[in-house]
């Protein structure tokens, strides 16, 4: 039977398992519209803008590990996406995007909505398609999928024209697929010359007297939290994670240093800085967890494992490099090694006095005001660390990283590439899409809520129920700690509060549920108040203390044991 | 330190565009790039010359291949390759001087392909260093215009393969489908 592109179109995500389709309609996408009518396994969420639409996608994608799908129109629709594309390519995401174009024939000549979508797309997917003819569409959709999931993740876009979409062929599903330029490490058994590059590895951290393992968000796309568990607890091995390698391993576990970085703990970044031997476990080695480059971990041996041959030695030189999927690396790694306890027990006491010395601090209670680490913190031990916590960018964003107590891989959920603000809400709308049985937080500050505060009207329509807190400072914090600490206290384009509207009364007018509080006696019951609510989303607004800064700190360009923290 | 690199690419629509883009987005500078058919209506060949120390032309290659539309990468300087480009040149040639021009083009066994009152348009065919000596000698006399191709490039003994776009041979196929997943994706 002959199908039209639209309907091959909506039979191929069907087919791909997809559940929920993110976007919004417009003239040249109808056809397929059309078709989607007709579909009884596509949920189709209409959002109110397509960046929101491409952050739900990708908060689906992070908490489920499902690649997250958005439909959206032609030219300023297509547009509209390329910050969510360029979020979810930086921190490997898998997301499809399928655009609408003006028809072929047009292409090129300014016609009515038309962007060059693919070029514009092109710095900021995996790889994108233009469909030129009726006949490829099944295999590229295929194709699509295949590149967005396997190997790095990342996303992919399909520009659709129109005319392809109204064309008619005969619809032939590809069983397999096969890029001859495309060549992804897979979950197989690694190669015999991997495995030779996993036994040299495994006998440097035999030798080592002060390793340390980095784990990241490969580890987490990799599910690989029960061999990184594995790893630690038959070796004694100190960990430390960056922010996308939250959850990965129990924050609460004594081998655990908790985050390392910018804002990571002293204990992790001078146990970089003090090792003899790092382990990389997909992570790639960014600025913010560095610091400054030729100063880190300088008397460190290298290993790094990555899916990416790219990302090793990109950065850092790497003396011990495996190319592969984590998880299936350390299936052959973890019988090659052994207790290390004994041969390390003075690096662990070293380690171990620094925790002592140095600990976490909150910020000092005055008054009755509202400290946001402290409702972290809170956040945390009502929902016993299981919830699934998706935050916006900024120092809510560092203070969620730092307090909340990460246990569980795919609870954290943020920009950390790109840093883009306006990602959480949405991202924590498709994040509980994906996992309906689980509790979804969004921790946001309210300058980031404000960027995308319209999905309110998705979240409230779907009843989705997510939680958000918005930590109302007054201010872009983040900036503001940095002029403050580093531009002398000139608050150049932030020295005025924000004018923020009454949250509380914005989300009501959604027909939200919401609350505001000011004193700190009130965070516990209005937690519980908006754990209560299931009914669409439940918006905690939380005036807080205007001036408190995210430490430890290590200033950019600084070396990683060179942190500034609150007397 | 001066590279050649050899890329098969799928010849269709965009290709240029991501390989092109590759470079602007990455910060790193081609020197040239020749590109054409294969052999394979359906593979192009690009010819890079890149000049960077090791590290940066090992990130080159890596991204390259990360391409989708990249079929092989391969760094092929330190193999015994044919390497040539090809050059039109337009030199300004009076009487006086038309004389020394066409020694030059004998010495170096290039071509007048167009004769003009005031000019002669030659083309020449060479590695880098023999069009750049040629181009020297000319200087001095005037040039109008030069179109240079940039270097393309072989290696003697061993060809970069191309694979079928179905993929590899398929193996007995009688077998019972096994449940793993396939090599191929
Ligand atoms: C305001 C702000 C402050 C920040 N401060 C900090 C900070 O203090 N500390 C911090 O850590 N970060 C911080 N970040 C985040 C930081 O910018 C980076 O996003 C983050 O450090 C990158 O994490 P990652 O190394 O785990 O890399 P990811 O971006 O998660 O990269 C994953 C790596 O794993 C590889 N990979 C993917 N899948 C697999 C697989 N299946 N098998 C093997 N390998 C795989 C990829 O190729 C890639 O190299 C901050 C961000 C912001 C916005
Ligand atoms: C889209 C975007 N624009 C600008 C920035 C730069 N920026 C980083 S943090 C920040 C302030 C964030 O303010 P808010 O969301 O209120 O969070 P807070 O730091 O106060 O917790 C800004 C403007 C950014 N990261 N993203």
């Amino acid at each position: 039977m002959k199908l039209t592109g639209a309907q091959i179109m909506i039979k191929c995500l069907e087919n791909e398992g997809v559940e929920y389709l993110f976007g919004i309609p417009g003239g040249v996408i109808l056809p397929t519209f059309d078709a989607l009518y007709d579909s009884k396994k596509l949920k189709f969420i209409l959002v109110r803008h397509e960046q929101g639409g491409t952050h739900m996608a990708d908060g689906y994608a992070r908490a489920t590990g499902r690649p997250g799908v958005c439909m959206v129109t032609s030219g300023p629709g297509a547009t509209n996406t390329v910050t969510g594309l360029a979020t979810a390519f930086m921190d490997s995401i898998p997301l499809v995007c399928v655009a609408g174009q003006v028809v072929t024939q047009a292409i090129g000549s300014d016609a009515f909505q038309e962007a060059d979508v693919t070029g514009i797309t092109r710095s900021v997917t995996k790889h994108n398609f233009l469909v030129k003819d009726v006949r490829d569409l099944a295999r590229t959709v295929r194709e699509a999928f295949c590149i967005a999931t396997t190997g790095r993740p990342g996303p992919v876009v399909i520009d659709f024209p129109v005319d392809v979409s109204r064309a008619e062929t005969e619809f032939v599903w590809p069983k397999n697929v096969y890029i001859r330029g495309y060549h992804p490490k897979l979950h197989l058994r690694p190669s015999a010359a991997t495995k030779k590059q996993i036994q040299e590895a495994a006998q440097a951290i035999m030798e080592s007297k002060r390793p340390c393992l980095y784990v990241g968000g490969g580890a987490i796309a990799s599910d690989a939290h029960k061999e990184v568990f594995e790893l630690v607890n038959k070796t004694g091995i100190p960990i430390t994670t960056t922010v996308l390698g939250l959850g990965i391993f129990p924050e609460d576990h004594p081998s655990s240093l908790r985050m390392l970085g910018m804002h990571g703990t002293h204990y992790a970044n001078y146990s970089v800085q003090g090792s003899d031997l790092l382990i990389a476990v997909g992570a790639r080695f960014d600025d913010r967890v560095t610091g400054k480059i030729d100063k880190f971990a300088p008397q460190a041996k290298i290993v790094h494992i990555d899916i990416d041959p790219a990302s090793i030695s990109k950065v850092v030189k790497v003396h011990y490099p495996i190319v592969g999927d984590i998880r299936a690396v350390l299936r052959v790694l973890n019988p090659l090694v052994r207790d290390l306890r004994p041969q390390i027990a003075p690096w662990l006491e070293q380690i171990a006095e620094w925790k002592k010395k140095y600990p976490m601090k909150h910020n000092k209670q005055v008054g009755t005001e509202i400290h946001p680490d402290d409702v972290i913190e809170k956040i945390g031990e009502i929902t016993e660390h299981k919830a699934v916590v998706v935050t916006g960018v900024g120092q809510h964003q560092m203070w969620t990283a730092q307090w909340y107590g990460f246990r569980k891989p795919r609870t954290m959920i943020t920009s950390g590439g790109l840093g883009t603000m306006g990602f959480g809400f949405p991202a924590a709308i498709g994040a509980k899409l994906g996992c309906p049985d689980k509790t979804v937080f969004c921790i946001d500050g309210d300058g980031s809520f404000q960027m995308t505060i319209t999905e309110l009207a998705t979240a409230v329509y779907f009843k989705v129920p997510v939680k958000v807190v918005i930590m109302d400072n007054g201010h872009h914090g983040m900036v503001r700690q940095w002029q403050q600490l580093f531009y002398r206290g000139r608050y150049s384009g932030s020295q005025t509060f924000m004018i923020n509207p009454n949250f509380s009364k914005v989300a009501e007018a959604y027909g939200a549920y919401a609350i505001t509080i000011s004193k700190q006696d009130e965070v516990i019951p209005a937690l519980k108040k908006i754990l209560a609510y299931n009914n669409g989303p439940a918006i905690l607004h939380c005036r807080v203390a205007r001036e408190d800064n995210v430490f430890p700190m290590v200033p950019a360009g600084h070396a990683l044991d060179q942190v500034m923290d609150m007397a | 330190m001066k590279h050649t690199i050899s890329v098969l690419v799928e010849n269709h629509f965009g290709v240029l565009a991501h390989v092109a883009g590759l470079f602007s987005a990455r910060g790193f500078n081609i020197d040239s790039l020749a590109v054409g058919e294969t052999q394979d209506p359906s593979v192009s060949r690009m010819t890079i010359i890149v000049h960077g120390d090791d590290q940066v032309v090992e990130q080159i290659i890596k991204q390259l291949d990360k391409l989708v539309d990249v079929i092989k990468v391969e760094d092929i300087t330190q193999d015994d390759i044919i390497e040539r480009e090809l050059v039109l040149i337009k030199v300004k040639a009076s009487a006086e001087t038309r004389g020394d021009v066409m020694q030059i083009v004998n010495t170096f066994r290039a071509k007048i392909v167009d004769v003009n009152p005031q000019s002669l348009s030659i083309e020449a065919t060479g590695g880098e260093s023999k069009v750049d000596a040629m181009l020297e000698l000319l200087r001095p006399l005037g040039l109008i215009e030069v179109v240079r191709t940039g270097l393309i490039a072989m290696a003697r003994r061993k060809q970069l393969e191309v694979p079928s776009k179905e993929g590899p041979a398929k193996k007995k196929s009688s077998r019972a489908p096994s449940t793993k997943k396939k090599g191929t994706v």
